[in-house]
């Protein structure tokens, strides 16, 4: 059985011929060759699969790629432009918020969907949303950093425009 | 950029500069081994066994070959590979040989041993084919624990191996220790069990094989931490020569052990690419990364102690028996373990009489490998906690009474006929109690509406075991060295190759900045080259440590060697002395001149009749190094702070404290990665992971439901702290730093739920702590 | 770990996905967010030939409040619940932190939970907790059935399989309630939950049996909640278990019900 899926990913709209049963996640990664999305367990739990359907930070294991036509998808490609890393990346670089970096896609997808809706997140807010995923090699400690001094840039960025704007 | 918080030898040693790795990982730009994709490729699966003792009666794959999708299946006679077997040099009493079939033959194991390989179209309709194979056991009685495994009459998982032992050695026993403990004043025993655990790299083991007619190789690409031995083994399964299997590997989602020893899934996948000439992937999935992967640290102590009145250790007599389940791992064996507890364990004690029995029975378990620490992070906690009892026992603060038996006077010999070189013993443990104090957990722990604890673990971690530690274990296939080769190229750039192998530890990074402190170069203009049999010499990886101190230093070696050369080039083109050259900022300086090295990249290549007379073309220069003696030691004290929950049994850690010496710090920043991760492994040991069976061996955590890895809401924060004692026979001073998190994690962690349960009269001494166990302990007092 | 082959249908309206159900019988199964069916599936623990998949269905998401009755769609999801301010049912909100964990809770819908009838998920503690009526329809028309009804054993419900569920129904307020667990680790499924609410003297309680288990309080009325959680934990039928036995069972419903109930008086 083959079924017909268009799939809109980072912007990008893709038309699929593909089994029903093929999860998002392997579709993005073994047909769409979008392999920065990775593959810890699935069943929901390590969250290496994070992207942000309509922007909100979703399993990609737990969903088939059928389910999710006319929804827009954002993978870890979508977040640094020409080449350059986008702010929360270069974040968890200096925090060293990474080492092999197997858990890194998923944990930066989850934090830019979340650092989305909520901007002004508490520390202990943050390690909970962390602690939605995964991660083996750093004990999450630089992971939390990385996010909340993101936010904290992003938030004086803001303010800084809005001053601007305001003088 | 990070700031550097000091810096040693040059610009860049002891710099946290920006890692080399991360931009590419952080894009998503990585390459592991399942973004690989060839032309043409196949995926494997395996038809694995659901009995965890059985005779193998029947692999019927009729059935598989007609599901769609499917293009071929094979079972152990189909392939006909060699086996896998791993030795150590020790006579029939001490070690017995097992071999490990890349397929199982007459006799399944453990629930999850591979049975035949399934190879589809993709990884979809392979698992289709997977189900439709009927295979035919006959069930036998399965061994599912240590002392059933060593019970009189107990079931044999090798016929070959009576009474299920593998390796039964008595490494050392100190003439008149019964003596000692007869006529000690206070003598103490710990009995521990501690639960087996998976290294649990977040990327799964998994392989990419295909053969190339042009090249005449089977080519793997492999996430795995010993790419030669990967090629040693694979070519005897297979029956090729070395040189027709080039070993590389992608990037790798973390290894910690698990992937230090040859797998047989990878020998399957590539024999069926081998024979069906098309690219074969085989990606582990979780329920059998978590059920059929190898495992570790399932171990059994009886330890018992004799102190003098004022709290001196008199001696120390031990038997260790460590569960390796179904098979020895290559290249280890299943001496792994014991051998590694018994030849450590008196640690950073002065130890004076020493007696120890290492076992490791085989059972009907996925077989283990060493992981991350290997058996010290048990052995560490046992001795801890016979400081801790010991302190109960005579009256003495357990902290004061470590204090008077650390070694402090190095160079040390113990009674293990180890020399420890220097460390700061006394001194990390003076500032990791300062500092708990400072803060003010003291105080805390006797506010009585509360119940926490404080526990400690002191300990050091021998580092970079060189060819003659490795081979006092007699491993008949003995690691130690590292070879390293430099190479300069045109306009001034830096190659070099390690025979270690980085999973996450940036070596791209603290390899570069070592080089370019010894060339003068900036460290982006270095490329490390690892990872890859056709153009490594030949290494042992990365495990046990053994990166910065034995690679590094050959990598250092490498490019002194090759300075040495650009000097003597430089000052025949300057016509100055070669002795008074320096390498300088990009260059060589000779007197007031001053001669770029892309200059003299262009002579050695371009021009190479303007070099003196007896230096041929080409830059190149190639060292090794290995670790005599010992090897060195980093060292540690962990201090950990946690409250139990009486209604609950609930434990939270609400403090940790490490002061961490592993010498000079390439690059500090990674070195706290390296302890902040270690120590969540050694915390989840502690207080979470197990793999359990149940009677017929059946594996009980098949999933991360059951398989309860920590996340950020369980692993806290930790305060690090820095000593310093350089090592004086590594190139950089610098120790290893890869496992001494997770070493003294689990002892500081038991030590402190212990004394928070200090008012109850009850100890644990297992681990994973039970959560019913601290609610019971706490329930009479609530 | 991929799951077996099946159909996939996308259903547009809820007559529509009554409709596929009839037609298809028993083989199908209907998916809403996925969270614990396409695990299953991964594990090829559940296979359903035929997939129905519901999300598409305009109308089913949503919380609706009339007078004193709250409405939520079967496809409302535990994080739309979460950030919802639902005044005084605000307990439904605060217990969606125990719901997985965030991407688990942007897909996971409340129908979905009930549906599954996991006897520990706090959907189903709070449905019967709060004597909510769970609205189906089948191929006959809709329905209603208490939660206390809808719950027959561990994953299995009175829905019949041609049968959807539309929508989930609280009739009253329920300003002091509260619903706590505990776990050894976040996120996790609890090893047991207390859901207790104040206004009824109901005690409901996940982890203790097949289904959500009703204590009812009336009869402690007046009594030190200290009393009451003991009391309620003296009532319940419990076995030692592998890992876990029935004395810390019982001593995990003792705290957790105490912990409820001053939860639930903080309001
Ligand atoms: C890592 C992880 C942790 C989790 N932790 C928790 C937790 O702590 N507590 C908790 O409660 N849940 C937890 N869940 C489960 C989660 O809440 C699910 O969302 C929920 O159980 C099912 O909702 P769903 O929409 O995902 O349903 P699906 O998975 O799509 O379906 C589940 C079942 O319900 C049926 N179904 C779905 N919708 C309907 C409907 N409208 N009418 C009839 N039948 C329907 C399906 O056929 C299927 O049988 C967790 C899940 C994961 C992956
Ligand atoms: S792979 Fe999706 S959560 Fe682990
Ligand atoms: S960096 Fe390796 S798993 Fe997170």
């Amino acid at each position: 059985m083959i079924q017909l899926v268009e799939l809109s990913v980072n912007g990008e709209r893709h038309d699929l011929a593909i089994e029903p049963r093929r999860t998002l996640v392997d579709v993005l990664r073994h047909d769409l060759g979008l392999t920065g999305t990775h593959v810890g367990c699935e069943h929901g739990i390590c969250g290496a699969c994070t992207v942000l359907v309509d922007g909100a930070p979703a399993r990609a294991c737990l969903i088939f790629a059928a389910q999710v036509e006319g929804a827009e998808i954002r993978t870890v490609e979508s977040l640094s432009s020409d080449g350059e890393l986008n702010d929360l990346q270069r974040c968890f670089s200096e925090h060293h918020g990474l080492q092999c970096g197997f858990c890194t896609p998923g944990m930066l997808m989850l934090a830019e969907g979340y650092l989305a809706e909520e901007p002004e997140p508490t520390t202990e807010e943050i390690r909970e949303v962390v602690a939605s995923n995964l991660c083996r090699c750093t004990g999450y400690q630089t992971i939390v950093e990385a996010i909340d001094d993101c936010a904290a840039r992003r938030r004086a960025a803001l303010q800084d425009r809005l001053d601007r704007r305001a003088s | 950029m990070v700031e550097p918080r000091f810096r040693r030898d040059g610009a860049w040693v002891g710099a946290s500069v920006p890692r080399r790795e991360d931009p590419r990982l952080l894009a998503g730009r990585g390459r592991f081994v399942d973004d690989i994709a060839l032309p043409g490729m196949l995926h494997a699966q395996f038809v694995r066994s659901t009995e965890a003792h059985a005779e193998l009666l029947a692999v019927d794959l009729d059935e598989v070959h007609a599901v769609p999708g499917v293009v071929a299946a094979y079972t152990a006679a189909d392939l006909d590979l060699a086996d896998i077997t791993a030795l150590l040099d020790r006579p029939a009493h001490e070690f017995v040989p097992t071999a490990m079939p890349v397929l199982a033959r007459d006799k399944v194991r453990y629930v999850g041993e591979p049975v035949a390989v399934v190879v589809a179209k993709d990884p979809y309709a392979a698992e289709d084919g997977v189900e439709a194979a009927v295979v035919e056991y006959a069930p036998l009685e399965p061994v599912v624990s240590d002392l059933g495994a060593l019970a009189e009459g107990a079931p044999l998982v090798h016929a070959e191996a009576p009474r299920n032992t593998l390796v039964d050695v008595s490494l050392f026993a100190t003439e008149g220790i019964d003596d000692v403990f007869a006529e000690a004043h206070t003598v103490v025993e710990v009995r521990t069990k501690t639960g087996r655990q998976n290294a649990l790299p977040l990327e799964t083991r998994g392989v990419v094989a295909d053969w190339d007619d042009r090249d005449e190789q089977l080519r793997v690409q492999t996430c795995s931490q010993v790419p030669h031995q990967v090629r040693t083994v694979l070519a005897r399964c297979v029956g090729l020569d070395e040189k027709q299997v080039r070993v590389t590997v992608p990037d790798m989602g973390g290894g910690f052990g698990q992937k230090c020893v040859v797998g047989r899934e990878e020998i399957a996948a590539a024999a069926a690419a081998l024979r069906l000439r098309r690219p074969v992937k085989w990606i582990e999935d979780r329920r059998d990364a978590l059920t059929a992967a190898f495992l570790a640290r399932e171990q059994r102590y009886v330890v018992r102690a004799a102190f003098s009145a004022d709290g001196e250790i008199l001696g120390l007599d031990a038997d260790v028996v460590c569960d390796m389940g179904a098979y020895s791992c290559y290249p280890f064996t299943a001496g792994i373990e014991p051998l590694m507890a018994s030849a450590e364990m008196p640690g950073v004690y002065r130890v004076p009489a020493y007696r120890v029995r290492g076992r490791a029975v085989t059972t009907n378990k996925a077989p283990t490998a060493p992981y991350r620490g290997v058996s010290r992070p048990q052995y560490v906690m046992v001795v801890e906690r016979v400081f801790e009892k010991a302190a109960r026992a005579l009256g003495i603060d357990a902290v004061e009474l470590r204090r008077r038996n650390l070694i402090t006077v190095f160079p040390y010999t113990g009674v293990n006929d180890i020399t420890y070189d220097p460390g700061s013993y006394l001194e990390s443990l003076d500032l990791c109690e300062k500092t708990l104090r400072e803060e003010g957990w003291f105080s805390r722990r006797s506010d009585e509406n509360r119940v926490i604890g404080i526990g400690f673990a002191c300990f050091s971690e021998r580092t970079g075991y060189g060819s003659g530690a490795f081979a006092q274990r007699k491993m008949q296939v003995v690691p130690g060295f590292d070879i390293s080769e430099i190479r300069m190229d045109l306009n001034g750039t830096v190659s070099v190759t390690t025979g270690t192998l980085s999973h996450g530890q940036s070596h791209e990074t603290t390899m570069a900045q070592i080089v370019a402190d010894r060339l003068g170069v900036p460290y982006d203009r270095v490329k490390i080259v690892q990872g890859d049999t056709d153009r490594i010499t030949y290494g042992w990886g990365s495990f046990a440590s053994r990166s910065i101190t034995i690679g590094g230093s050959a990598v250092a070696a490498a490019s002194v060697k090759l300075g040495d050369q650009l000097k003597e080039i430089a000052a025949h083109l300057l016509s100055g002395d070669p002795e008074a050259a320096v390498l300088e900022d990009g260059g060589v300086r000779v007197g007031s001149s001053w001669l770029p090295f892309a200059e003299i990249a262009d002579v050695a290549y371009l021009k190479a009749h303007l070099l003196p007379k007896g230096v041929g073309p080409g830059l190149a220069a190639t060292a090794s190094f290995d670790v005599g003696g010992d090897g060195t030691f980093s060292n540690a004290t962990h201090g950990c702070v946690v409250e139990l929950d009486p209604g609950t049994g609930g434990v939270e850690i609400l403090r940790y404290v490490c002061v961490e010496d592993c010498g000079v710090a390439i690059h500090p920043q990674v070195v706290e990665g390296q302890a902040r991760g270690g120590i969540a492994q050694g915390i989840a040991g502690a207080l979470f992971e197990e793999v359990r069976y149940d009677e017929a061996g059946q594996p009980l955590a098949p999933s991360f439901m059951e398989y309860k890895v920590p996340t950020a809401m369980e692993i806290p924060d930790v305060r690090i702290e820095h000593l310093e004692t350089p090592c004086a026979f590594t190139e950089n001073g610098a120790k290893g730093a890869g496992e001494g998190g997770t070493i003294g994690a689990p002892a500081a962690v038991l030590n402190a739920v212990n004394d928070a349960l200090r008012h109850t009269g009850v100890e644990l001494d297992d681990t994973p702590v039970r959560r019913e166990a601290v609610f019971r302990a706490l329930e009479v007092t609530r | 770990m991929k799951p077996a082959a099946f159909e996939y249908h996308r259903a547009r309206s809820v007559s529509g996905a009554v409709g596929l159900l009839t037609e298809l019988g028993d083989e199908a199964k209907i998916v809403a967010g996925g969270q614990s069916l396409v695990a299953m599936m991964n594990f090829r623990l559940a296979r359903p030939e035929h997939l129905v998949d519901i999300t598409h269905i305009d109308g089913l998401a949503g919380i609706r409040r009339e007078g004193d009755t709250l409405r939520i769609g079967a496809l409302t999801t535990h994080r739309a619940v979460e950030k919802a301010d639902l005044g005084d049912f605000a307990v439904l909100s605060r217990a969606m932190r125990w719901v997985g964990h965030l991407p688990i809770r942007t897909r996971g819908t409340v129908g979905g939970s009930i549906a599954h009838a996991d006897a520990t998920a706090e959907w189903c503690l709070l449905a019967v907790l709060l004597e909510a009526r769970i609205l189906v329809e089948g191929p006959s028309g809709r329905r209603e059935i208490s939660a206390e009804e809808f719950f027959l054993g561990p994953f299995t419900t009175a829905l019949e399989p041609d049968e959807l569920i539309v929508e989930l129904v609280f009739p009253r307020p329920a300003p002091r309630a509260a619903l706590t667990e505990y776990a050894d680790r976040k996120g996790d499924f609890a090893l047991v939950a207390a859901a207790v609410d104040l206004d009824t003297d109901r005690i409901v309680l996940g982890g203790v049996g097949p289904v959500p288990a009703v204590v009812r309080g009336e009869s402690y009325t007046g009594t030190t909640v200290r009393a009451r959680a003991a009391a309620a934990a003296d009532s319940l039928e419990l076995r030692d278990e592998p890992g876990i036995s029935a004395h810390y069972r019982r001593g995990l419903v003792r705290t957790l019900v105490e912990r409820a109930y001053e939860e639930a008086a903080r309001g």
